[in-house]
């Protein structure tokens, strides 16, 4: 048996007309995919010529994962291939079925043509698919159970074989070496399984002890790793023929790497994948209630809908336009959180809302919503900093009994500034986060003024937990809910634009004088006609704040300290004699609400604010989009009559320099730096001794005097 | 991100926010499309947006076969016409980095730099203040260049080695694992390696040649410059650099989807340390 390559096929094929050769081209595979790459032969592909040869008379092949071919039986089912070529049938069940074996995979067929043509001079020339034994270097497509059932049914049935394409290319290289084995397995399985053998064989010749010594010596086990390169060679190239991937020869080592990984994967199926999955099935459970939220409530329709259209915002139509401008959280995600929002304005009476935006964080992002409340729905907090403006007094108060004791410290903290009413200034909207949406909203606490001005000096990323403290100089009072929050306060108070005439103050002047510091209320204007996009575009003067500036005190509306401490001095002015604190304050002002943003101050030559048209192709349907410079993350859209502001980005202000943090005070004198608690040197020794001799001579003069008075009296009372 | 799975990479990075208008998307799609055909390129990825004050540039580079030769950078203002940037020297990066500030939006916009220079006359040694010119070209160049060598990155496998020399995309990647993804060592600076040779005997013994040629992000300055988060419920990887911000990374962890876009004003952060 020759161990040829095609040509040597071509010729044993010519040789044998009588045989049965399936060209495998068109053989579709109908076995099931890969099964499981066995250890028999399984590549021994191309057998055709001596196999052939050999076992002519009955070779089922069933044994081997060879295809069976209905040998001598008409054409099997299989598929008829791409045609050209010739097939033969095996006809006769003696001529033995070509070797071919069945290939399992799908991939493109190869041909070959040039070797089947010439032996159209078979006895079925026509071209009938059969599915026979085809010799393919794809072992894996024979299974055992495959290999049973055609050792069953060794007559010639159709084989129902896939479609089964047979890389002819690789089927030759494999030839070589394999030819030799599928003899030999065939041979030997054929001894098994099969009545009659076949041909040939008889006494082992030296060819095929070392053909069996090279098989031996492939099929040894690995004493490392339990394989052996038998069938790591066979699977390698069940999966190359599946696949057939461009170039196979370049990534052949990447293939051998992924077919000897693909082993262990399989045993750790059940374990591995449960732990790594699951915290996306979490997350797709809860992202399911959001969207199966609404078919829950179905009763209160009417009521819901009246509430529904104020309170929810159409975050769609914000989201499509944004998109115009290149912004935004991609449609799903935004559809989302739209849900999340309903999900929202369920659960809290909640007046209006609106969906503010995203603060990226480091480990978690947030997602942040805008709520106003109903009237008379608030939700109060506990009052906090009371308790600690009243330590500061008591502490001051206590002192003044023990006056030996310690100096007392006249250090007295500012006062701190009371945080603003909740609908007022800063505290005007509440805000609720939350890290994705499906996981449950946060509501984040009132922001306090100090808050805001040590927001204003610090720069830290978020991490995505709101309870993580805030680690900075100057110290900031609170964790990260609270610094979020004065960052949202300061976001929104400076890049909440709307277009001029949008809204207008309310018709009621009377409040004006009560509140200091200017209007702070507003309402829509319903005569609003829109204005021109192109206008919004060219001039920032179209476009007004709606939110009121924050002072540099960390509030909107003015508060004077300095009149509340004048009460609570009266009671400790005796006790303190020196006030170090001015006796007046400036008033702080900031622009009047609805002022126009051409006012804003430029950065550095920058201008605040970036104009742009959506699109300059299509102008006419363009809406007009403005990035402000300062924050930058924050934009609105406007196309004439609706309006947007939203904000994604980190939560910092930009500046061209960079940030440095502030110095530390120089140390502070906290008390009074008397003779009493002043460090003198200790005394030398002449000092001292000087000292104690004055003091014996004041003591002696004192004794006298002492004694003489003690005569007189003793005088007196004689 | 490949221009070819533009649409799908859009949508993947957009949990930073920005991305692309519809309109500049489509634009892109066929423009690109004939940059790869006029350059004769293996691989054109969209870079990303520096977004300047009067308009934004839109970036683009061109891979050829070898995928860590030196890229070669497009730019546009409309998406439709490209235009070659010359490739950064360090010269051009010297001459930038005295520029703060955002980007222009005009490639020909001049930055005025007064620089004193000590100018020698005769004997006299004095100051003189020179205004050095620097046009916002060299500048974007400059800070291309600078992104990409400090946070463009690739999963670990993406690319191979070969012993021939060039690099090759890795076409049997299938994507990290989630347990990989999760981690910074498996992802690497898609640039040539820096501080491999830096490694211990020990750590070189584990390296896989092929793979592992390149610096991973655990070892960058400063430490945590990057965040990596979860999007999606554990079905995409999200890296976004903390010192370019404006730079994300994606990845879908099983699949071949990967890529990063830079949408930003082109600083670096230079109060990262404060920040953290």
């Amino acid at each position: 048996m020759e161990d040829s390559t095609s040509p040597k096929q071509e010729k044993e094929n010519q040789e044998k007309l009588g045989e049965a050769r399936r060209s495998w081209e068109g053989k579709t595979a109908a076995s099931p995919q890969y099964s499981e790459p066995e250890s028999s032969e399984p590549l021994e592909a191309k057998q055709g010529p001596e196999t052939g040869r050999q076992s002519r008379s009955s070779r089922p092949w069933s044994p081997q994962s060879r295809a069976r071919t209905p040998l001598g039986g008409p054409a099997g089912p299989e598929t008829s291939s791409p045609a050209p070529l010739s097939r033969r049938e095996p006809s006769s069940t003696p001529s033995p079925p070509a070797p071919a074996r069945q290939d399992l995979a799908a991939p493109p067929q190869s041909h070959r043509t040039t070797s089947v043509i010439p032996e159209a001079g078979t006895p079925y020339p026509d071209p009938l698919e059969q599915s026979s034994d085809k010799r393919e270097s794809v072992p894996l497509h024979t299974s055992q159970s495959e290999r049973n059932t055609f050792q069953q049914s060794q007559q010639p049935k159709p084989h129902p074989c896939g479609p089964r394409d047979v890389s002819y290319n690789n089927a030759k290289q494999k030839e070589l070496r394999f030819d030799v084995f599928q003899e030999a397995d065939s041979n030997s399985d054929c001894d098994l399984q099969l009545p009659a053998p076949g041909g040939s064989e008889g006494a082992p010749s030296m060819l095929e002890t070392a053909i069996q010594n090279a098989k031996a010596y492939l099929l040894k086990t690995s004493s490392k790793s339990g394989f052996n390169l038998y069938d790591h060679l066979s699977n390698m190239l069940t999966k190359i023929l599946n696949e057939r991937p461009e170039n196979a020869v370049d990534i052949f080592e990447n293939i051998s790497q992924d077919v000897k990984m693909a082993h262990f994967s399989k045993k750790f199926d059940a374990l591995h994948n449960e732990n790594e999955m699951l915290p996306t099935y979490e997350i797709a459970e809860k992202q399911k209630a959001l969207f199966l939220q609404g078919h829950l409530e179905g009763v209160d329709q009417e009521l819901e809908d009246e509430i529904a259209e104020n309170a929810l915002p159409n975050v769609m139509e914000s989201a499509f336009y944004f998109e115009q401008a290149g912004v935004g959280l991609g449609t799903d995600e935004t559809y989302r959180i739209f849900l999340a929002l309903k999900q929202l304005t369920d659960t809290h009476p909640i007046q209006r809302c609106r969906f503010w935006g995203k603060i990226l964080g480091l480990e978690m992002n947030y997602i942040v919503a805008e709520v106003e409340f109903r009237e008379g729905e608030d939700e109060e907090e506990v009052e906090e900093e009371d308790v600690a403006e009243e330590r500061d007094n008591g502490e001051s108060e206590a002192d003044e009994d023990e006056e030996d004791e310690l100096p007392k410290s006249f250090y007295k903290a500012p006062q701190a500034i009371p945080k603003e009413e909740s609908r007022t200034g800063a505290n005007k909207y509440v805000y609720f986060v939350c890290n994705e949406p499906g996981r449950p909203w946060v509501k984040l606490p009132p922001v306090i003024p100090a808050q805001i001005v040590i927001a204003r000096k610090i720069k830290k990323f978020f991490t995505g937990r709101l309870d993580a403290p805030v680690i900075s100089y100057p110290p900031f009072p609170g964790n990260e809910s609270n610094y979020l929050r004065a960052q949202i306060a300061r976001i929104s108070a400076g890049t909440h634009i709307s277009p001029l005439g949008f809204y207008q103050f309310g018709e009621e002047e009377g409040e004006e004088e009560e509140v200091e510091g200017g209007q702070n209320s507003f309402e829509e204007n319903p005569d609003f006609e829109g204005i021109q996009v192109t206008d919004l575009v060219e001039s920032l003067s179209n476009w007004v704040h709606h939110v009121q500036h924050i002072l540099s005190q960390g509030r909107c509306n003015w508060f004077n300290s300095i009149q509340k401490n004048e009460e609570e001095e009266e009671e400790g002015e005796e006790e303190d004699e020196e006030k170090e604190e001015p006796d007046y304050i400036e008033q702080e002002v900031g622009p009047p609400l609805l002022t126009p943003i051409s006012e804003d101050l430029e950065i550095q030559n920058i201008p605040p604010w970036t104009t742009r048209l959506s699109s300059n192709l299509i102008p006419q349907y363009a809406i007009a989009v403005l990035q402000s410079n300062l924050w930058p993350g924050a934009y609105a859209f406007s196309n004439g009559k609706k309006f947007e502001n939203f904000y994604i980005g980190w939560g910092h202000k930009y500046s061209p320099d960079n940030y440095t943090p502030p110095v530390p005070p120089p140390v502070y004198q906290e008390y009074p730096s008397g003779p009493e608690i002043t460090e003198m040197d200790d005394p030398s020794v002449e000092e001292e001794q000087a000292f104690r001799a004055a003091q014996e001579a004041v003591l002696l003069a004192a004794e006298n005097e002492e004694s003489e008075e003690d005569e007189d009296e003793e005088d007196d009372y004689d | 991100m490949d221009a070819d799975s533009l649409l799908l990479s859009l949508e993947l990075a957009s949990g930073s926010g920005q991305g692309l208008s519809p309109d500049r998307r489509a634009s892109l799609l066929t423009s690109l499309m004939l940059v790869k055909r006029d350059y004769r390129y293996d691989r054109v990825l969209f870079w990303g947006r520096i977004l300047g004050l009067v308009a934004d540039y839109y970036i683009a580079q061109g891979l050829s076969e070898d995928q860590l030769a030196p890229r070669k950078t497009l730019y546009s203002l409309n998406c439709t016409e490209w235009s070659l940037l010359p490739p950064a020297t360090e010269e051009m990066v010297a001459q930038s980095s005295v520029v703060k500030g955002r980007f222009m939006g005009d490639p020909s916009y001049e930055y005025e730099h007064t620089e004193l220079q000590k100018v020698n006359e005769g004997d006299k040694v004095f100051e003189e203040e020179i205004v050095v010119q620097i046009k916002e070209e060299t500048r974007l160049v400059s800070v291309i260049d600078q992104i990409d060598k400090a946070v463009a990155i690739i999963p670990r496998g993406a690319l191979f080695k070969t012993p021939f020399g060039p690099t090759h995309v890795n076409r049997t990647f299938e994507g990290l694992s989630l347990s990989e993804a999760k981690k910074l060592s498996s992802y690497f600076h898609f640039r040539e390696p820096v501080e491999l040779k830096n490694k211990t005997l020990l750590e070189k013994a584990d390296l896989d040649p092929s793979l592992d040629f390149m610096d991973s992000l655990e070892h960058d300055i400063p430490k945590g410059s990057w965040s990596i988060q979860m999007e999606r419920g554990n079905a995409l990887v999200v890296l976004r650099s903390l010192l370019w911000p404006g730079l994300t990374f994606y990845h879908a962890p099983r699949t071949k989807h990967y890529g990063y876009i830079y949408v930003g004003t082109g600083e670096k952060n230079m109060d990262l340390p404060f920040m953290l």
